[in-house]
């Protein structure tokens, strides 16, 4: 039988508010335990909770970026259950009146092929505090730095096809939130987390196959992985007369496998009601209107633009406008330089692959995009070689050298193009060689072509490679020929 | 000087009459003699309140003193403070000292009042008669036979007893206006919104609010101003400016429209506290008022609705006392599940404990809309029924409860102890503002008569409160034990 995989994504995204969703404690990442938790966000008695309006306005800068309807009127509930990490005993969170309604994402697959991908809502909620297993001797430590942590739940329909088709997803919404700076959506430190919902239903047939929630799964590798092993799971188990059943199953990335965390029958019944402590979220038109126009131009419209005004292939398109910063970066280079396609290859070549490397961000990247334009207008006007260039890279990448001309300058890099020193080499070169002038004399007139190497090897480094190859070349041919 | 009320207190604080270390000595003395009997406080902080005396006197010295500097007051146990255990009368919190003020407490700080201690309550404000206390009931100062009424029971007794000239509490059902009427006192709950719950250890936090209980009307204008206004650590307290509830406490009340609401006259009544009412009401007219009969069709309503909606936010506001990071917790926990359910099953009481379980079923999946959905409309329809009587009448008067205090023990039935906040409790549904004044006694035993207006007109209240309490003198009568004991 043809198996159909139907997954649908709930993307939760740390925003990047400096202060927490409902108290003035810090975000930052990384303290030591239990030092940014105020009496808010360890739940003592008869403290507030005071929204943060800044996680509202990302909230609705995302809601934007994906063409929702942003609801005028939105109301926290709050959600019932007892974890030692949940110190109020509820998460304030929306269940009924969300504050983003449903919009949907352009995703693009490795084909360069698109495919819209609808959003059901998302909803603004306070993170939970961290259980410390570890260390602890047989007790549990409670680390509650993270408790109150704005959180914005984006929640798919159920319109994804393939594991690749959830990865791609995942990386449309990365790079919208990343785009309009509301998250830093760094996946390592649970800045993006998501829980996949997948099933599996026979090819042609209309209705949802039961499906199983995959918990916390925290980078692109590790979505495509546990949905191919859930896929594989749930086929295995119907072939073999089986049926899904609905719970909530858990990624273990050592294993590569999925295992059950709770059924449906031990799901906890979160009592959720409205929070009374929180007024509803009222949001105007001049508002909305006023966040409007502060939108920086999105993945897609950059996309969109790069190919079509800017001539790239869909390819580099989509790779270059995935990240904003790098989109901005290639943009300096471009606008230095002149030639998208050249500055498309040297920002997704030569400095990818050094950045790689180096295990560094473009943001930090120890060449910056105004020097690498320059670069390569100096390869574009014939002042240096390729080769060349690839040396001026380096020395800037090591920081020898304010600009390309400085170090071109510096190490004599200038190609020569000036015929008559040119000339004066090869007759150089020709002078001293011979018995290789005489081998060149002598051969069949069809080997030759492969002799003149040599020649131009020798030209070369007479010339510390500042030569310009495609003048010697000519040169030396006509010279040799000269001599027949 | 417990014979004085706050305003006659101030004044000779001002005049150089006493000292407020000396008046502050006073009333420790007087707490320290008497409280055995009343048990109306469950930490008195003396050595704190000598201090601060001393630094009111200097500022008086210094001219620097706030009209209310060096007054003595009480806090109920559920207002958080710095340093002091706020146990809101529960095992629970009997070991939390918070690491903050309320906002009403910082507030009084700030106009240089005194906080004798902290009063004796109902279990986190859950009760109509101070007996649901972990620290024991309180007794009522006009009988020790009797119940103060409550939740803020430790605080009306207090002041009834002249152990403190006046003092806070917090009424999410009736718990200043019920406790005022038995103890004879007069208790003010305002507006939601009107003054901050921020440290106040939340109930229901859609119902909470807090307000002075003291002497008079006149003593709660003082109070009030101090306590009210907008919160920034509030969402729910009101952007809105604080009038001048002392100045406006003498206008004349010729053409004021009383409106008696016929459900408040009805079954269940005792006729001497119907009787004791309309004679207050017949005081009103002779001071220029005129009186009509309204109706509030969904009265009948606002026992379960509350009962309902209550019990939801309190199951939820109270899941955090798990033993886990403060609060009472269990010796030896066997695992996760061991520690919650022993950590709680030990440090709430009985009522605490059936208000969990309510509000936990009603918020149910299957539930919610029959019980949670309904009730909300239901306060709806209450708060509408005001909102019309009110394009009618100024003002509605009747009585805070239908008997005075009973006597302890008497209520065994949680459903008749629930039944004692029939007038009360939809006020808070409501969330308009409602006072409680000395109307007479039966058998020995203060009557309470209850005023309501609509949203933000606390200064009418006072106004209106006031003008009675200088026609009479039922506020100015003192149970014997004032001076027999202390």
């Amino acid at each position: 039988m043809q198996w159909e995989t139907v997954i649908g994504l709930e993307v939760h995204v740390q925003l990047a508010t400096r202060s927490k969703i409902f108290s003035g404690a810090s975000t930052a990442f990384g303290a030591e335990p239990n030092t940014q938790a105020c009496a808010v966000d360890l739940g003592l008695p008869g403290v507030l909770p005071v929204l943060n309006e800044q996680a509202v306005a990302m909230a609705v800068q995302f809601g934007l970026a994906v063409h929702a309807d942003i609801a005028e009127v939105s109301v926290f509930d709050r959600k019932n259950y007892f974890y030692p990490d949940l110190p109020k005993g509820y998460q304030t969170s929306q269940m009924y009146h969300p504050i983003v309604g449903p919009g949907d994402v352009e995703i693009t697959l490795e084909d360069g092929s698109t495919k819209r991908i609808r959003i059901h809502h998302a909803h603004l909620e306070e993170d939970a505090g961290k259980s410390l297993h570890e260390d602890f001797h047989g007790m549990t430590g409670i680390d509650l730095n993270r408790a109150g942590t704005p959180l914005l739940e984006i929640v798919s329909e159920p319109d994804m096809r393939s594991a690749k088709e959830a990865a791609a997803y995942l990386k449309a919404i990365h790079s919208i939130v990343t785009y309009l700076g509301i998250s830093d959506g760094n996946m390592a430190e649970g800045s993006m987390r998501c829980d996949v919902n997948v099933s599996v239903r026979p090819k042609g047939q209309e209705a949802f196959g039961t499906r199983a929630e995959i918990k916390n799964v925290n980078s692109f590798r590790f979505v495509e992985r546990a949905i191919a092993f859930e896929v594989e799971r749930q086929i295995e188990l119907i072939e073999d007369g089986g049926s899904v059943i609905q719970e909530t199953r858990l990624f273990d990335p050592e294993r590569d496998e999925t295992r059950s965390m709770r059924t449906k029958e031990e799901a906890n019944d979160y009592r959720y009601f409205p929070c009374p402590d929180l007024l509803p979220v009222v949001l105007d038109q001049a508002y909305l209107d006023h966040l409007r126009s502060q939108l920086p131009e999105l993945p897609a419209d950059k996309r969109e633009r790069f190919q079509n005004e800017l001539g790239l292939s869909a390819y580099d398109a989509n790779v270059i406008s995935a990240s904003r910063d790098m989109a901005e970066f290639f943009e300096v280079v471009h606008s230095v330089c002149g030639d998208a396609k050249q500055a498309a290859n040297w920002v997704q070549g030569e400095l990818s692959g050094a950045l790689n490397r180096e295990s560094l961000s473009i943001a930090n990247s120890p060449i910056s995009a105004r020097q690498l334009g320059e670069l390569i207008s100096r390869v574009l006007d014939d002042t240096i070689s390729g080769k060349a260039a690839k040396d001026v890279f380096q020395a800037l990448w090591n920081g020898q050298g304010e600009s390309a001309d400085e170090v071109i300058e510096a190490k004599g890099l200038k190609q020569v193009t000036d015929t008559g020193a040119i000339e004066a080499m090869i007759d150089q070169v020709i002078a001293e060689s011979p018995a290789q002038v005489a081998q060149y004399r002598d051969s069949e007139p069809e080997k030759r072509g492969k002799m003149i190497g040599y020649f131009v090897g020798q030209v070369m480094k007479a010339s510390r490679g500042t030569a310009n190859p495609q003048q010697v070349n000519g040169l030396l041919k006509e010279k040799l020929d000269a001599l027949l | 000087m417990y014979e004085k009320t706050l305003t006659q207190l101030a004044a000779a604080l001002k005049s150089g009459e006493f000292s407020s270390r000396e008046l502050t000595a006073h009333y420790l003395q007087r707490i320290e003699k008497a409280d055995g009997k009343l048990n109306s406080f469950i930490s008195v902080t003396a050595e704190q309140a000598l201090k601060q005396a001393e630094i009111a006197d200097n500022a008086r010295a210094a001219g620097t003193a706030g009209p209310l500097a060096g007054i003595p007051l009480a806090l109920k146990d559920i207002f958080c403070t710095r340093d002091v255990k706020t146990s809101c009368g529960s095992k629970m919190l009997d070991n939390f000292i918070a690491p903050y003020n309320a906002t009403v407490v910082e507030k009084l700080h700030a106009a240089g009042t005194i906080s004798l201690g902290k009063t004796n309550m109902d279990e986190f404000a859950m009760g109509s008669s101070n007996e649901n206390s972990f620290y024991g009931p309180v007794k009522n100062p006009w009988d020790l036979t009797a119940v103060p009424g409550g939740s803020s029971g430790g605080s009306a007794a207090a002041v009834a007893a002249g152990l403190v000239p006046a003092a806070m509490g917090t009424d999410t059902g009736g718990s200043i206006r019920q406790p005022a009427a038995f103890c004879g006192i007069t208790g003010l709950k305002p507006t939601y919104g009107r003054v901050s719950r921020f440290g106040i250890i939340a109930y229901a936090s859609s119902l909470d609010q807090a307000g002075p209980m003291a002497r008079s009307a006149e003593d709660c204008a003082h109070l009030l101003g101090v306590i009210a206004g907008h919160d920034g650590r509030d969402s729910t307290s009101v952007a809105r400016g604080v009038p001048d509830y002392v100045e406006s406490l003498n206008a004349p009340l010729s053409g004021l429209k009383i409106g008696l609401p016929k459900e408040y006259f009805g079954d269940g009544l005792a006729p001497d506290v119907e009787k004791a009412v309309r004679e207050a009401v017949k005081v009103y007219e002779s001071l220029g008022a005129t009186v009509r009969e309204v109706s509030l069709p969904h009265t009948h309503y606002a026992i379960p609705a509350y009962y309902v909606i209550a019990p939801a936010e309190a199951s939820s506001n109270l899941s955090r006392y798990d033993g886990v990071r403060f609060g009472h917790r269990c010796d030896n926990p066997s695992d996760l599940i061991d520690l919650y359910t022993r950590s709680r099953a030990e440090g709430f009481g009985e009522e605490v404990k059936r208000r969990i379980l309510i509000g936990t079923h009603t918020l149910s999946e299957g539930f919610f809309d029959a019980y949670y959905t309904k009730a909300q409309q239901v306060r709806r329809l209450i708060r509408q029924d005001f909102l019309d009587a009110f394009e009618d009448v100024d003002v509605l008067m009747g009585p805070a409860s239908p008997t005075p205090a009973f006597d302890l023990g008497a209520k065994k039935d949680p459903v008749s102890m629930y039944l004692q906040d029939i007038y009360t409790i939809a006020v808070n549904l409501a969330g308009i503002p409602g006072i409680s004044v000395p109307a007479g006694f039966v058998g020995g035993r203060p009557v309470g008569l209850q005023i309501l207006g609509t949203h933000f007109a606390e200064a009418q209240l006072l106004n209106v409160a006031h003008q009675f309490q200088q026609a009479t003198d039922w506020h100015l009568q003192r149970p014997a034990f004032a001076e027999e004991y202390a």
